[in-house]
């Protein structure tokens, strides 16, 4: 069970959280006007990476908020957690040994 | 009335809260600010805050960074839902009675923490989860929001349908205190 | 009653005082407070403990702790206290403790099994894969069976557990794992300063290799007594806990270790109210792994029979339980250590025979201690077999020549073998927390190399030899461990006398004439791999270990290895003619030893299995006969039979009732969700399909919620209760998913809007009055509020008071007739329900179960999200088109609408159906075909959704889904049944009332 840093109630156990899938794909903000390819790749298609990955979690059952994280695939370690709204951090390379602690 | 008794009720003893009122405001800064004033102390605004009115049964616990709990007893209900509707009638905010909801109950004694972390997987050391410390969390598959009133004592507020659930789990739990 | 003529007279740690009786296989013996199973038995002089996995050749005990892989044993307390697979070594005596030994049949002296040993050339590797290819039908009805019956290890007990299993989260700055020497040194080091510290062991006694050394000196005392005070001090110290008989299993990610605590299993009667045993799960700051090291066996011809086993364990044997393994001992020694064995045994009186070193060279100092004490040593010899069947009898030792010819044979009578390999680290619950394992060269051995997790090893498991340097190296482990959780250490120096010799060996096989592999030399114990076999795996072509593990089963099972791995390493890479780390290295599974079942459930089980969620009036429905089902977690009533009536005839009776005069239902499951703020409007209209700015204060809306893809996800009656607050209802089921897809668009898509969500589904008891009698039940309870059609048309609601209870009170139906919900909060929700159940009597009211929901909304055509659709149903597939506000520029799910395939012909609609016979009610979820007769696979349409019979229409009634349904109206289907095929109409989805006039009254 991975300690995971809600960016707003600091370290908290695996349990209390849900996975959202994929972080950063923004809703079109006009849907009429995507083609059926655009808005099908929209619903659908996801990144699968080996790797950095960006992605939302929700801390369900604590404070409920939506937050997005980078973890590294390879090591199922977070490198780090942010705000909705924030932008990618940039972070190079793999999760640090033990991960975000 | 305790519910039922490990050895003794100075190791662990599970009593119901009074029926009190309490509400969920929602809402940004402003209308959070707003509220404090109404409510009589400033909102905590640190993750799993406690502000308590001194001399009052008045007590606001923070469950998320726009989600306060307030809460206060029967008799001063009416008179703390007025205030707070006079001052946040300028404000966006939402404001819900959910006296009904839940329950609470207070987990007391020597034991209480020991009791909650057979099934709940936050560390309840006094250090790491001090008094006037709130959060929701699990105990087992339940929702509750477990707050630290006393270095022995927890309430635990949940959805009333979940009342038997948990007082029945800790009851189990509490079996191996009474045989000890 | 037998003696136990292999005692020493004194010494151990047994308490000789006190008697203990046990029975094995029915055969009744004594032993002491304090042994184990295995050393009672060794007490007794026996040494035939089970017979092996594949060959059912017989066993003795290998090991004296927890890498014992032979002596399987079943503990029986009753019969429903049945646990198999227990090693003997690791079963603590108790008064009346009774055991049985596994695998064999009938008895473990003759056991018919063993005729397999016989066949072996039959039971290669890879025999599961081979034997049992062709033909097909003899797998399932001849070899399966058979194979089951007489493989596996052990049998479950057949009734249900009748124990009590508990669980536990914990913290800790420093979780030491072992109770040797470096164990308790880190334990002593980091709990020094305050950390706090929790230290764990698999035994019963603290205390590790140090429990077998009768002769160390620490720091002047003897080991005994050093290891006396050091408990004193720890147990001393409130920030410590110590735990014994604590396995650690599991090595999870962020330093989550997972223990498994035995409470009661080693007490005569087990102490009532106290759990068997106890799950621990542990976020520890920092981790020392002490596990210490495993003595390897060595490879030879008969290297399982009875009374061959480790130095290792002759030496616990002897020096804890104060037994001796033999009285004519050969050692086979591949490592100095092995030497103490002989040394030890001799001075209790046991005659050694001979010290068979396979190392041309043995340590100086072991080899003059030998030589001083008069036993004599054979060097660079290798054994070519044993004998005797069921306990051995002698040895044949050689030298072999470079030409691999056979120089020097000789054989030794003796009646115990013990034979030593060097030591192999254990790894892993370091190799668990992914941490990468490095190859010692010197040592031979894999020890921990770069660490992932925040753990650091210490003592024997990462390769340490020698007890002083053990002890620093757990003090000093100890110390940084501490320090890195912030916290600070105390790390100490030692000083050790002790005649020591070193632990390291070569694994692999011995040299055998002619090179050949030997066919009955046992590399995995347990699982019965040979040499022969791994070199026949090789072969046939399986060049990685994972596959060679596989095809041979070697290292696999409850003994992950334990002291077959290496062995098997050294002969793979010695066959493939790599070192011996590039023959690769196989995975260390979780658990470390087996674990009970137990513990996983823990507290989860019987009514607290999962929350049973009561409604309000839960205790009026148990009063009043109700039957329950279950809806999701909630309790709810299902129906409400009266005397001699089954669910048909009581559900036909509620539907009537309600139909005709007035029924009362409990409708407080729905899940509600308080949507507010000045923005309220604006977010339901960008989330349901249907508009809510036109919706006034005051009324309902029947809301249906699509996700981004068009399906149907949810729906429920939208209320407005004032400009910039709604009351959502949701399914009971969907309460909480739409409350999380609702702060999802508002959190992440829409944080712009000024609105906010809270769940009420508890706050409000929902007390459903339905029936044309309705409005008179209610009427004289809501003083004086104006309930007529006309101030309180369908679809619109108030506010108000029942009595003395604030209400809020919703004129809706889901049954087609005049309805009421009337909203109470829910601590009143029960007193609520008896006042109108009160005033209801008169009109004959009856109260209702979901089943007569059920069947009164099917009558009306009202779908059930999640019954008429399955996430593949659009609004219009459903026939909810009429709801969707098309001329909305956008809300969830609109795009999709307009999709190809969400528009295309051939969707399937949501239609009625009547069978041709009235009295057939057709099965829920059954296919339907448009043509009766055809070969299978049939071409089938769609499928029925729902399907009751409708006491109103006298009559069954049906809803499917099916391809173009609404174009097929008046025509028959057919729903293919075992029976034959059933005929049905298609018809409009609405049954009874078509024109709503009821709703309107
Ligand atoms: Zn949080």
């Amino acid at each position: 069970m991975l300690v995971i840093h809600c960016p707003y109630c600091g370290p908290r156990p695996e349990l209390e959280f849900r996975h959202c899938g994929q972080a950063h794909i923004a809703r079109p903000l006009d849907p009429s006007a995507q083609t059926a390819d655009e808005w099908g790749e929209y619903l659908y298609l996801r990144e699968n990476p080996k790797g950095m990955h960006a992605e939302r979690w929700r801390h369900m059952h604590g404070c409920g908020r939506f937050f997005n994280a980078l973890r590294d695939t390879t090591t199922d370690f977070f490198v780090t957690t942010y705000k909705c709204g924030e932008p990618r951090p940039a972070v190079s390379g793999t999760a640090p040994a033990g991960g975000q602690r | 009335m305790s519910e039922w008794f490990a050895k003794s009720a100075a190791q662990a003893a599970l009593t119901d809260v009074p029926e009190g009122r309490r509400w969920v405001l929602r809402g940004g800064d402003a209308a959070l600010a707003a509220a404090g004033a109404a409510f009589g102390a400033s909102l905590p605004a640190q993750a799993g805050g406690v502000a308590r009115v001194a001399g009052t049964p008045r007590a606001a616990l923070w469950l998320g960074p726009d989600e306060i709990w307030l809460g206060t007893s029967m008799d001063d209900g009416a008179a703390l839902e007025a205030a707070l509707q006079t001052g946040l009638a300028a404000h966006a905010h939402s404001l819900v009675d959910i006296s009904h909801r839940n329950v609470a109950l207070e987990l007391s004694g020597t034991h209480a923490a020991w009791l909650l972390n057979s099934l709940c997987p936050l560390e309840l050391t006094l250090e790491a989860f001090p008094v006037d410390t709130v959060t929701r969390t699990l105990f087992s598959k339940a929702e509750i929001v477990l707050w630290r009133t006393g270095e022995h004592s927890f309430q635990i507020v949940l959805g009333r349908s979940f009342r038997g659930y948990v007082s029945g789990l800790l009851a189990e739990v509490s079996r191996e205190l009474a045989a000890a | 009653m037998s003696q136990n003529t292999c005692r020493t007279a004194a010494g151990g740690r047994i308490d000789r005082s006190r008697l203990v009786n046990f029975t094995f296989d029915g055969k009744a013996f004594t032993g002491h407070v304090g042994d184990t199973l295995a050393s009672a038995l060794l007490a007794n002089g026996v040494h035939l403990v089970g017979r092996s996995f594949k060959y059912h050749r017989p066993r003795g005990l290998l090991a004296a702790g927890v890498e014992e892989p032979n002596a399987l044993v079943a503990v029986v307390r009753d019969t429903a206290r049945r646990t198999p697979n227990l090693r003997a070594t690791q079963v603590e005596l108790y008064e009346g403790l009774v055991a049985e030994s596994q695998n064999r049949w009938p008895s473990l002296q003759f056991d018919v099994g063993a005729v397999n040993d016989l066949l072996s050339p039959l039971f290669p590797a890879g025999f599961y894969y081979k034997t049992f290819m062709w033909p097909r039908k003899a797998w399932h009805q001849v070899f399966e069976p058979v194979v089951r019956e007489a493989a596996g290890l052990g049998k479950p007990p057949t009734e249900p557990d009748p124990d009590t299993y508990a669980q536990r989260f914990a913290h800790c700055d420093v979780l030491v794992v072992g109770a040797g020497p470096a164990g308790i040194a880190a334990a002593l080091a980091a709990s020094a300063k305050g950390a706090s510290v929790l230290l764990c062991d698999e035994q019963p006694e603290f205390g590790g290799s140090l429990l077998d050394e009768p002769n160390a000196q620490v720091n002047d005392h003897p080991a005994a007594e050093w290891l006396k005070a050091s408990l004193a001090t720890l147990r001393g110290r409130a920030n410590v806990t110590l735990l014994s008989r604590t396995t650690c299993f599991g090595y999870f990610a962020h330093n989550m270790l997972s223990l498994n605590e035995r409470l009661t299993e080693h007490q005569a009667t087990p102490m009532t109210g106290v759990p068997r045993e106890r799950l621990w799960q542990v976020r520890a700051k920092e981790v020392v792994l002490a596990t210490g090291a495993i003595e390897r066996p060595l490879v030879f011809p008969g290297n399982d029979r009875p009374g061959v086993m480790l130095a290792s364990a002759a030496r616990t044997f002897l020096n804890r339980y104060g037994v001796k393994v033999g009285s004519r001992v050969v050692l086979v020694a591949g490592c100095d250590a092995a030497y103490l064995a002989a040394f030890e045994l001799r001075a209790a009186g046991v005659k050694i025979e001979r010290i068979a070193d396979i190392r041309p060279a043995p340590g100086e100092a072991v080899h003059a201690a030998a030589l001083s004490a008069g036993i004599a040593v054979s060097t660079g010899v290798t054994v070519l077999g044993t004998f005797g069947w069921l306990r051995v009898t002698g040895i044949t030792l050689a030298h072999l020549a470079d030409d691999g010819s056979v120089q020097d044979r000789e054989t030794l009578d003796c009646d115990a073998v013990l034979m030593s390999g060097g030591y192999t680290p254990t790894v892993h619950l370091f190799s668990q927390s992914r941490g990468k394992l490095r190859f010692d060269e010197a040592q031979q051995v894999f020890v921990p190399g770069n660490s992932v997790e925040r753990e650091r090893s210490a003592g024997a498991c990462c390769g340490t030899d020698g007890l002083r340097a053990t002890l620093e190296e757990g003090s000093q482990a100890g110390t940084s461990a501490a320090e890195a959780a912030g916290k600070a250490g105390s790390a100490e120096g030692y000083h050790v006398q002790l005649l020591e010799g070193s632990m390291v060996g070569t694994p692999g096989v011995l040299p055998q004439p002619g090179n050949i592999p030997p066919s009955k030399a046992f590399v995995d114990f347990q699982n019965d791999v040979t040499s022969k076999d791994l070199a026949l795996a090789m072969r046939e072509g399986f060049e990685s270990v994972e596959h060679i593990k596989r095809y041979t089963t070697n290292g696999m099972a409850t003994d992950q290895g334990k002291t077959s791995n290496m062995n098997s390493l050294g002969f793979v890479s010695a066959e493939k003619g790599v070192a011996l780390p590039k023959a690769g290295l196989t995975t260390f599974r979780m658990p470390y030893t087996p674990i009970t079942f137990g513990i996983f459930a823990g507290y989860d089980r019987g009514d607290l299995f999962d929350p049973v969620r009561p409604t309000p009036t839960h205790a009026w429905a148990v009063a009043n006969g109700a039957v329950f089902e279950d809806v999701g977690l909630w309790k709810r009533s299902r129906y409400f039979p009266r005397a001699g009536e089954n669910m048909h005839a009581a559900v036909d009776r509620e539907c009537l009732a309600v139909r005709n005069s007035v029924g009362l239902f409990d409708a407080s499951t729905l899940g509600k969700i308080e949507v507010v703020g000045p923005d309220a409007a604006t977010f339901l209209n960008r989330l349901y399909v249907n508009n809510f700015n036109t919706l006034a204060e005051g009324k309902c809306r029947y809301g249906i919620l699509t996700r981004e893809d068009g399906f149907v996800y949810d729906d429920g009656v939208i209320a407005r209760l004032a400009e910039d607050r709604f009351h959502v209802t949701t399914t009971t089921g969907g309460a909480p998913r739409v409350l999380h897809m609702m702060e999802d668009y508002l959190q992440t898509e829409w944080p712009d809007l000024q609105v906010w969500l809270t769940s009420t589904t508890e706050q409000w008891s929902v007390i459903a009055v339905q029936g044309p009698k309705a409005r008179e039940v209610i009427a004289p309870l809501v003083n004086g509020l104006d309930v007529s059609n006309a101030a309180l048309p369908h679809m619109s609601m108030v506010r108000g008071m029942l009595g003395d209870i604030p209400m809020l009170l919703m004129r809706v139906s889901f049954t087609g007739e005049l309805g009421y919900e009337i909203n109470v909060p829910a601590g009143h929700g029960q007193r609520a329900w008896e006042m109108v159940w009160a005033a209801g009597l008169a009109y004959g009211m009856t109260p209702y179960g979901t089943e007569t929901m059920h069947v009164l909304r099917a009558e009306k055509g009202y779908v059930i999200v999640g019954q008429e659709t399955d996430g593949t149903v659009t609004p219009d597939d459903a026939g909810l088109g009429w709801a969707v506000a098309k001329s909305k520029p956008d809300f969830v799910g609109k795009r999709s609408l307009a999709r190809p395939a969400l528009v295309a012909k051939g969707r399937k609609q949501l239609v009625g159906l009547l069978t041709a016979e009235p009295k057939t009610v057709l099965e829920e979820g059954a296919q339907i075909a448009a043509v009766p007769e055809q070969p299978v696979p049939m071409k089938l349409i769609g499928h029925v959704t729902s399907s009751y019979h409708s006491a109103v229409l006298g009559r069954s009634i049906a809803l499917a889904l099916v391809a173009d349904g609404r174009a097929l109206m008046g025509q028959t289907v057919y729903i293919p049944m075992p029976g034959g095929a059933i005929a049905a109409q298609v018809v409009a989805p609405v049954f009874y009332d078509t024109e709503g006039a009821k709703l309107h009254v």
